[in-house]
């Protein structure tokens, strides 16, 4: 005979049960991507691959070009996204007043954040292919890839600089700094490490769109490293979107060597922000 | 008597949240003396420190009337130069909040932002300063760890002593032994009478029994309103209205 205290232990079971089965059932498929495509790609990766042109319509050689004008592409975008997603959010976390322009600024942001990607992409061709005239090019590509990252970097790095306790402002106001000073000298390195990992994953969004880049950066087949912001380029995410649905009698491991390459590259930006995260945690000192 | 250093003139102040505010206050603090601020919680002390030193000016304040003189200054002129202000009247929070930095860069933060660059004049204030607040033998040697690895009273009188380094006027202070133990308490209580000597200090105490410790005056300050003010020694013995000596006495707050 079950007692109330046993069947309530039991319900208790049940429940964590069923919370662990939800927990596996999201890391399972991610576990079984990269294996996946890791163990897939293997036939592929060489040196060969990782640093030479493509050859015999892409179908052999290697993807140095996608690589370049990836790391291209994603540089461009850190130059121009992080000195205005930074500093709007500064300006909005310590400085702008608590008005119905700030609130509507503020949802404007987070509603630039749900745009779907393709129609920045469209947006980017208008405006700075077309209307600018910079042409398809690593410049067009990295400014609509920048508008698009520039939300994200924003609500992150709000968010990092509000986490600074509140107190170390008034004490840092109370000894006769200035805002500018309190917030150089005691906000922003508290914020930084923050700050930081917000940027990052930001940019590795921005590093694995291919719908941005589509009609403002990226060329079909240039097997030659771009030499000026003003060339068009190869990109990883494109890269493989083209060898997976233009190119018939396309090898299956040069397929998933792209896309191993295009993982690990982001994955590495993403090892990099947590070890940051880590590092900074354990160093804080409230 | 000691002149006086602050005026504070038929100052209300209200909170655009309406919690806590101050009714028509007046008085006098004096140089070279310890007044103390006491009364429930919630009354206005705080308040009134922070409007002061213009602290308040970080909160949102519905309403502001009054004056408040320092030495002649209109503190509460918009055209006050706040920065040389907070640096003549400073200030100890209640929880010693120590900025994240090394023990002597807290010490050296206010100078360095005044603009201060010579290294052997920060290490005499750092120096100085830790004297000062009975801290220096304690923390000689700890002068590169972070300031987070003192222990709560030590943290207090670094905070103490952070507000020194400035060399202020008036140190304001807001319950700064609230978290502290009786020993940490009795020190800092001691480093007070010794401070009066050359500065005006403002204490809000945690308790009755440390205002009538300290206070060379001291005001009973009620629901925004000073009921009272008074030499100490003469309020705590003989207090002329009721609620002041209801609440000494430990009838309501």
């Amino acid at each position: 005979m079950a007692t109330e205290s046993q069947r309530r232990h039991l319900i208790q079971r049940a429940g964590f049960a069923g919370l662990l089965l939800a927990t596996f059932a999201t890391v399972a498929p991610i576990l079984l991507v990269v294996g996946l495509i890791l163990w897939r790609a293997a036939p592929a990766l060489s040196f060969e691959f990782l640093t030479a042109s493509p050859r015999e319509g892409m179908r052999a050689g290697g993807i140095l070009p996608a690589i370049v004008g990836t790391f291209w592409l994603t540089l461009g975008t850190a130059a121009v996204a992080v000195p205005f997603g930074v500093g709007a959010a500064i300006y909005l976390a310590e400085y702008a007043p608590d008005s119905r322009w700030t609130r509507a600024i503020r949802i404007a942001i987070i509603n630039l954040a749900g745009i779907p990607s393709v129609v920045y992409g469209l947006f980017g061709l208008g405006l700075f292919v077309l209307f600018l005239g910079f042409g398809t090019s690593i410049l067009a590509g990295s400014l609509t890839l920048a508008i698009m990252t520039v939300p994200v970097i924003i609500s992150t790095t709000e968010e990092a600089l509000r986490a600074v306790p509140q107190s170390f402002r008034a004490v840092s106001i109370s000894l006769g700094g200035t805002q500018w000073q309190t917030v150089r000298r005691i906000v922003l390195p508290q914020a930084l490490p923050g700050i930081l990992t917000g940027v990052i994953l930001g940019l590795e969004r921005a590093a694995g769109e291919t719908a941005p880049i589509l009609f403002t950066a990226a060329a079909f087949f240039l097997p030659r490293l771009p030499n000026s912001p003003f060339d068009a380029t190869m990109a990883l995410p494109y890269h493989l979107f083209v060898i997976s649905t233009q190119v018939p009698g396309m090898p299956i491991d040069v397929q998933y060597g792209t896309a191993a390459v295009l993982l690990v590259f982001v994955l590495g930006m993403n090892l990099v922000a947590t070890v940051i995260r880590s590092r900074a945690r354990a160093r804080r000192q409230w | 008597m000691n002149g006086i250093k602050i005026s504070v003139q038929n100052l209300s102040l209200g909170y655009s949240d309406g919690k806590e505010s101050l009714r028509h206050v007046s008085l006098d603090i004096r140089n070279h003396a310890i007044t103390v601020l006491f009364g429930p919680a919630g009354g206005g002390k705080s308040t009134l420190l922070r409007t002061i030193n213009r602290l308040n000016d970080l909160t949102d304040v519905r309403h502001l009337s009054g004056k408040v003189w320092l030495d002649g200054v209109d503190v509460l002129d918009p055209a006050t130069d706040l920065i040389a202000l907070r640096r003549r009247v400073g200030m100890v929070f209640a929880r010693p909040v120590v900025l994240p930095m090394s023990v002597r860069q807290n010490l050296t933060y206010g100078r360095e932002l005044a603009g201060e660059r010579n290294q052997a004049r920060l290490t005499e204030v750092v120096e100085r300063s830790l004297r000062a607040a009975a801290l220096w033998e304690e923390v000689l040697d700890r002068l590169d760890d972070p300031a987070i690895s003192l222990s709560g009273g030590q943290q207090q009188r670094l905070c103490l002593a952070r507000v020194l380094a400035l060399e202020p006027e008036v140190i304001m202070l807001d319950e700064p032994t609230s978290g502290l133990d009786p020993i940490s308490t009795g020190k800092v209580e001691a480093t007070l009478q010794e401070l009066k000597q050359t500065y005006t200090i403002l204490l809000v105490p945690h308790s009755v029994q440390q205002a009538a410790r300290t206070a060379d005056h001291a005001a009973f300050i009620l629901d925004g309103e000073l009921i009272e003010f008074g030499q100490g020694k003469d309020l705590f013995t003989r207090p002329k209205d009721q609620r002041t000596e209801d609440y000494i006495e430990g009838r309501f707050g």
